[in-house]
């Protein structure tokens, strides 16, 4: 993952809010995770046509927080997803 | 990210949540005869079997229980026609569907008709890297050839792939080459799933128990394979209990997380349970699945902690393994509600390892699974 990648969730990959349970869930193979609220809301974003700069960007500017912080923060983030094959780079690939 | 499984903590005001996963055995009827089949040696008839409108209604039970995930299996679930319709409906009402397969009798259409319906994820089982052993355990000429293709179609249509090894004596000794099967088939996951001896593999013990040296050697190759394939494959490795310290929590604890559907719609806490003398199961046929999971007499048996005896009951890990395996207590001991004796703490745990040690040098030949209640391998 870097700056340039758009990262996008597989079609196999599902987020998804559980009214049954009451939170989201990010349901794959054989795994169900639960993200965090702050992961909810990157995971909205990863649509395959914005760049991890501008979902940085964006989250920065919706939480007034420093850009340079969430960059590294969501990077590492996907990164791990991207390890377990629950997140692709469009870029990539 | 936390696994929800792992978020599930005991609520000590009830025995059981909203379940996550069913397992829907679809039917017992498959063009194999594995040896270690998990189906119990009582296998039920297509006749028996849940119409095409039954499960569309049970599936949609199902999910107003709040179900995640549904596996459809079986026997082989692609002998059912309505496969399809099955899958579609399941996704339709949002539930995550993976088929678990022989792959044996797959097709390009069908696969394309089961991507088409919304189907998640496929798991391939597979008996061999060889072709010769592949044809000898599952008793069918060609079986691994069609697998490979099946793999690869599944594969090119960007459907996410689990293999599923089942590994015992007769074939330990392939778990490197397995492995590097799994990369060539383009697997995101393999199992390494050393039998577990409930249904035909209990009859078929002296066949399959590994040697202890066989299952030294395999957890070392699971090891250095996982950390040299870290982000390329992700091995889950099932201990065979027989050689275990620990009991394993099976099911996630009896009637907590996971329950069975058989094809003629009886509700199981597992796979297994209906080798346990005694219990009264449940079907959908004559109450509603939220019932059933509530108030079935089967589902309630073992649930919680309440029933355990000592030293389950004053032990550290008994929300970590809920007491293991209730079928095992049974097929060992004779009592379903004693400590699992794969547990290091059950005071009959060290005859469990001196009968493994037994079955591991017995005769190689299998006993087949079939509807007429078993075939013996000739010669011998």
């Amino acid at each position: 993952m870097t700056p340039d990648s758009r990262p996008a969730l597989p079609r196999f990959v599902k987020l998804r809010f559980d009214r049954a349970r009451d939170t989201w869930l990010l349901l794959a193979p054989e795994r169900i995770l639960i993200p965090d609220e702050i992961a909810v809301e990157v995971l909205k974003l990863c649509d395959g046509e914005a760049t991890l700069a501008a979902i940085a960007a964006t989250l920065a500017a919706r939480y007034d927080a420093p850009e340079p912080e969430i960059l590294s923060d969501i990077t590492d983030m996907l990164a791990d997803l991207e390890a377990k094959g629950f997140l692709r780079d469009r870029e990539a690939a | 990210m936390t696994e929800l499984s792992a978020r599930l903590r005991p609520d000590p005001a009830r025995s059981h949540g909203i379940p996550i996963a069913v397992l829907a055995e679809i039917t017992h009827r498959c063009p194999l005869q594995c040896p270690y089949c998990s189906n119990p040696v009582e296998l039920e008839r297509a006749s028996a079997e849940l119409s095409t409108e039954e499960w569309l209604r049970v599936l949609g039970e199902i999910a107003d229980l709040g179900v995640l995930q549904l596996h459809f299996s079986g026997g082989e679930p692609l002998a059912r026609r309505d496969l399809e319709t099955l899958v579609a409906r399941a996704a339709a009402l949002d539930l995550y569907t993976n088929l678990i397969t022989s792959a044996v009798t797959l097709t390009e259409a069908r696969l394309d008709a089961l991507a088409q319906a919304g189907l998640d994820h496929v798991q391939i089982s597979v008996q061999s890297v060889e072709d010769a052993l592949a044809t000898r355990i599952g008793g069918l000429r060609g079986a691994l050839e069609r697998k490979r293709a099946a793999a690869a179609w599944v594969r090119a249509r960007d459907l996410p792939l689990t293999l599923n090894a089942v590994m015992h004596r007769q074939n330990l000794h392939e778990l490197p080459e397995m492995i590097e099967m799994a990369l060539d088939l383009g697997a995101a996951r393999l199992e390494v799933a050393n039998v577990q001896y409930y249904g035909w593999a209990l009859r078929n013990r002296a066949a399959l128990m590994p040697t202890p040296d066989q299952i030294d050697t395999a957890s070392k190759v699971v090891d250095a394979a996982r950390a040299r394939l870290h982000g390329r494959l992700v091995i889950d490795y099932v201990e065979p209990d027989y050689y275990a310290a620990r009991p394993k929590p099976c099911m996630g604890g009896w009637g907590r997380q996971v329950f069975n559907i058989s094809p003629s719609g009886k509700v199981l806490p597992c796979h297994a349970a209906e080798s346990i003398a005694g219990l009264r199961f449940d079907s959908v046929r004559d109450h509603p699945l939220a019932w059933i999971w509530d108030h079935s007499e089967a589902m309630n048996r073992y649930r919680g902690t309440a029933w355990m005896p000592e030293p389950c009951r004053s032990c550290a890990h008994k929300h970590d393994d809920w007491g293991g395996c209730r079928c095992q207590a049974s097929a060992l001991l004779s009592d379903a509600g004693a400590t699992d004796p794969a547990c290091a703490f059950s005071p009959r745990h060290a005859e469990v390892f001196e009968a493994a040690l037994a079955f591991s040098e017995g005769s190689d030949r299998y006993t087949y699974r079939d509807f007429s209640g078993g075939t013996p391998e000739p010669g011998g």
